[in-house]
Parts: C-alpha cells; structure tokens; sequence
C-alpha cells in the first residue's frame, strides 16, 4: 500500500500540485486520472522520487520514502518497477540485455542462467518469447511497452508504476496493455499506479480512480462510482472524453467507407 | 557563469557518491574507452600526420638563412608537436568527436527518459553513466596524444624529405638534437587534464538536456565550445605552470 500525504510542488510560478492526499491499495489497479497538465505525471514522479516535492511525504507499505536516509530509499526502489511513456528501453541494448539489466544491477548473486530464466519468463509473461535478440528501434510500440512491463516485473517488483501506457497506441494494443497490467496486478498481489487521460482504461481495469484537476484531487472513488458523479469537471472530462471516441468512430467509419468505394471503382475500371 | 560552475562542481560531486560496484565500472570504463578509442584512432592520426607534414613545409619555408642548419627543421618540428600540436590539436579534434558523441549520447538518454530509469532502479545513473567515460578519457586521451606525437614527426619526415627541404639523415639529426624528456611528460600531463575537462564539460552539458531533439544539439554543441575554451584556458595555465 502507497500512502501519499499533502503533496505540494510548484515549478516557477506555477503550482503544479497543490496538497495532493491519498491511498493506492495493494492488489488492485490504481488509476490518476485528469485532462493533460493537471500534475498526474509530477505527482507520479514525487511519489517514486524522480522529483522532490515541495512540502509532503510518501509512505510505502508503513516506510516512509519522502525525505529518509539514501539507503532506505534505495532499498523501496530496489522494489520500484516502472513503465514509462515513451518505454526507456536502453537504446543500446538488446530485448534481452533490456530485461536482464535490473536483474545484473539489483542481484548480483543470481547466476547467468537463472538469470536468462527470469528474462525468458518474463518475455513469454508479456507475450514476447523469441524477440530476445530484436533491438529496440526493431520494436512497435505496443512491443516496446511490453518489454518496458518485462523489465519492471523481472525483479519481483513490488511496486508497479506506469506513467500512460496507453500514449500512441491504437484501442486494440491499447486494451491488450491494460489488460496485461491488470492481470500482473492481480497475479503477483503488487500496488498498481497507472497515470491516463483515457476512460476506456478507467472502464476496462480501473479499480480505484483519482481524479486530479490543476493540481487538486476533486474526486476518488470506484469505476462503478465514476458515472455517477456530479463533480462538473469529471464529467466535463468524461463527456469530452466520449465525444473524442465517437468522433474517432465516425472518421474510421468515413475512412473505410472511403476505402470500400476506391476498392470498387478499381475493380469497376479493372472490368 | 558562476551558477554553472557551481552546478557542474554540485554534478562532480554525484558521481563519487553511491556509485556501483568495482567490477561494473570497470567493465564499463573498458567498453567506454574501446568506444572513445577505438574510434578516434583513424581521425587523429589523419590530423596529426597532416599538422606534421604542414609544420615540417612551413618552417622550412621560413629556414632561408645559411648559417642555420637543415636539421633544425627537425628540431622544431619535434618541439612543436611534443610540446603543443599533438596535445593540444588532438585534444581539440577529440573535444569535436567525442565531446559531441558524450553529450548527444547522455541528452539523448535524458529526454527519452533512459536516465530516470536507471534511477527508478535505485543506480546513480551520474555515476553509472558518466564516471565511466571520464576514466576511460583519461586512460585513452595519453595513448592517442602519443600516437599524435609519433605520427606528426613521420609526417614531417615524409613531407620535408619528399619536398627536398632537407635529408632524412639532417631530419633525423635535427629530431635527436638537445632532447628534453620531460616534454614528453609535460604533454601527457596536459593530455590528462584536456581528457578531464573535455569528458566532464561534455557529459555535464549532455545530463543536464531538458527538452527535446533541439536541446540535444545544443547541448552538443555547447559540449564543444565549453571543451574547446577550456582546453584552450589550461593550455595556457599548464605552460605556466609546467614549463
């Protein structure tokens, strides 16, 4: 369980987050949900320490994170998987050498070919067996996101943190993503905080929801609770939400329809 | 200026604190300096025979006094490349090469998030990434100045004999002629130090890229600059304490 309290961070002038609180429980998928700008992605960063807030603390399974000693620090991230937005895969590296880093770095006992076992479950875990040797310019994005899911799990995280694993993808990779991050959720019992701006997550896994507008959490609750809010705001941000996806649902229709009538008048003129 | 100064010696300070173990960074230090190495071999030695073969032609040009003799061609030649072509020249090609590749590389990393994913990992990712590239500079640079040295003075020996400014014998006299070891040590201190700068100055400038493709280039591009003044700077600083 994850406890954050009273988190603030300003950049310049701007407050960026402004007394955040809130609890991410165990087992269950935790979604930060809000338009683009609200701080989702700040408070994500305060919470697994890539930024230091301003005034507020972050607490780990009753271990206090925010502002302790190097080594305790180290040792909850040394627990820390995290999937970011544009995956971070090592450039350099193969598939392969990309899952087995953290497991090199973190336990330096573990022999090479438990250590190829780890990778190799791992990769089949995402439903990648066989890209060990592909490069990371080789990969789609929704590839990239699964090796990005492979390397956090590989070493037993307890922790898991995805910063929009949804960014760039189509619906269907899209929901076979979250699905995937849901499952591993359930299967190894570990804390899930997903940041996304897209309700269809919110409708597929999102087990507990944090609504965060200019910095401010104006609402939390479940997804069976979502619908039935009268904050105006999550509902402004639902409703544009919706309307993006019919309008993306009639320009596939018109895109098709297009494609349907080409197809024809080249087989008419083929005739 | 003196708020960089002073984040670049808060950066230095990074590298030395919680850095991983022995065995990881040495293995790093070796992959660094194969890359620097390795791949710097063919441009410095393009440079240093052609800054050779150049000095040897132009002091000739400038030799029209009989009383002088030929070998002091040679002498000069030698004098110059020890003492300031090879370090300095090869130190400011490398601040172009691998100044440039050190900081596009870390900028490169840090805007595609690379960086904060070795910190999410609980690994300095200063001390990870750039230590390494600074020991491996510091190792590498000497070698490649001593490279420079050796090809500057061949290829003063092939353009002066080629041209007829003087006999391979008078060039080889001339480069033998009132030898002072310690040069040679004064340019390899100098090479230790242009190492030192140049791999800080670059991956300070490359680790602390904010943005996106644009703020790597100028990232690199400033890596340059800054490298190249501050060779030029303890050039200056070495000779007048040195010398």
């Amino acid at each position: 369980m994850i406890e954050i309290h009273n988190i603030h961070k300003t950049f310049g002038d701007k407050k960026v987050l402004d007394g955040v609180s809130g609890v991410f429980e165990t087992g269950k998928t935790n979604l930060l949900l809000g338009a683009s700008g609200t701080g989702k992605s700040v408070l994500l960063k305060c919470i697994v320490g890539l930024v230091k807030p301003d005034i507020g603390s972050v607490t780990f399974d009753g271990t206090y994170f925010t502002n302790n000693k190097l080594d305790i620090r180290q040792e909850i991230r040394r627990k820390i998987g995290m999937l970011f937005q544009s995956s971070a895969l090592f450039d350099s590296m193969t598939v392969q050498q990309n899952v087995e880093f953290p497991l090199k770095m973190l336990t330096p006992d573990m022999s090479k070919s438990e250590r190829m076992d780890r990778v190799n479950f791992c990769l089949n875990r995402v439903g990648l067996e066989g890209a060990n040797k592909k490069m990371p310019s080789e990969l789609s994005g929704g590839m990239k996101k699964r090796v990005g899911i492979a390397r956090a799990i590989a070493p037993n995280c307890t922790y898991l943190f995805c910063d929009e694993p949804n960014s760039g993808l189509d619906p269907l990779t899209s929901l076979k993503i979250d699905e995937l991050i849901k499952e591993i959720t359930e299967e190894y019992n570990i804390t899930t905080i997903i940041v996304t701006h897209d309700m269809n997550s919110v409708i597929e896994i999102g087990d507990k929801i944090m609504f965060l507008y200019e910095g401010k959490k104006l609402w939390e609750g479940t997804r069976d609770q979502i619908m039935d809010t009268d904050i105006r705001e999550l509902n402004e941000f639902i409703f544009a939400n919706r309307l993006m996806r019919d309008a993306k649902k009639v320009e596939d229709e018109v895109h098709e329809e297009a494609r349907e009538e080409q197809e024809q008048s080249k087989d008419s003129n083929g005739k | 200026m003196l708020e960089h100064f002073g984040k670049y010696l808060l950066f230095m300070s990074t590298l030395v604190v919680r850095g991983e173990s022995p065995r990881i960074l040495f293995n790093r230090t070796i992959d660094e300096a194969i890359l620097i190495g390795i791949n710097s071999i063919m441009i410095v030695a393009i440079v240093s025979t052609f800054i050779g073969a150049v000095t040897c032609v132009q002091v000739s040009y400038n030799l029209t006094s009989a009383l002088i003799p030929r070998s002091t061609i040679g002498f000069m030649v030698r004098e110059m490349t020890i003492l300031e072509l090879a370090p300095t020249i090869t130190s400011i090609v490398l601040a172009g090469k691998v100044g440039s590749s050190i900081a596009g590389g870390l900028g490169t990393m840090q805007i595609t998030e690379q960086v904060d994913a070795l910190e999410v990992m609980g690994i300095n990712s200063a001390s990870y990434l750039v230590l390494p590239k600074i020991l491996a500079s510091l190792i590498v640079f000497p070698m490649l100045v001593t490279l420079a040295m050796f090809l500057s003075i061949a290829g003063g020996y092939v353009a002066g004999t080629l041209t007829g400014a003087l006999t391979a014998q008078e060039y080889i006299t001339g480069i033998r002629d009132a030898f002072i070891p310690y040069n040679i040590v004064f340019a390899l201190i100098k090479s230790v130090v242009f190492a030192f700068l140049i791999s800080s100055l670059s991956s300070f400038r490359g680790y602390n890229t904010a943005g996106g493709a644009l703020e790597v280039g100028a990232a690199s591009t400033n890596a340059v600059t800054n490298s190249v003044i501050a060779v030029l700077i303890a050039d200056y600083v070495c000779a007048e304490l040195l010398l």
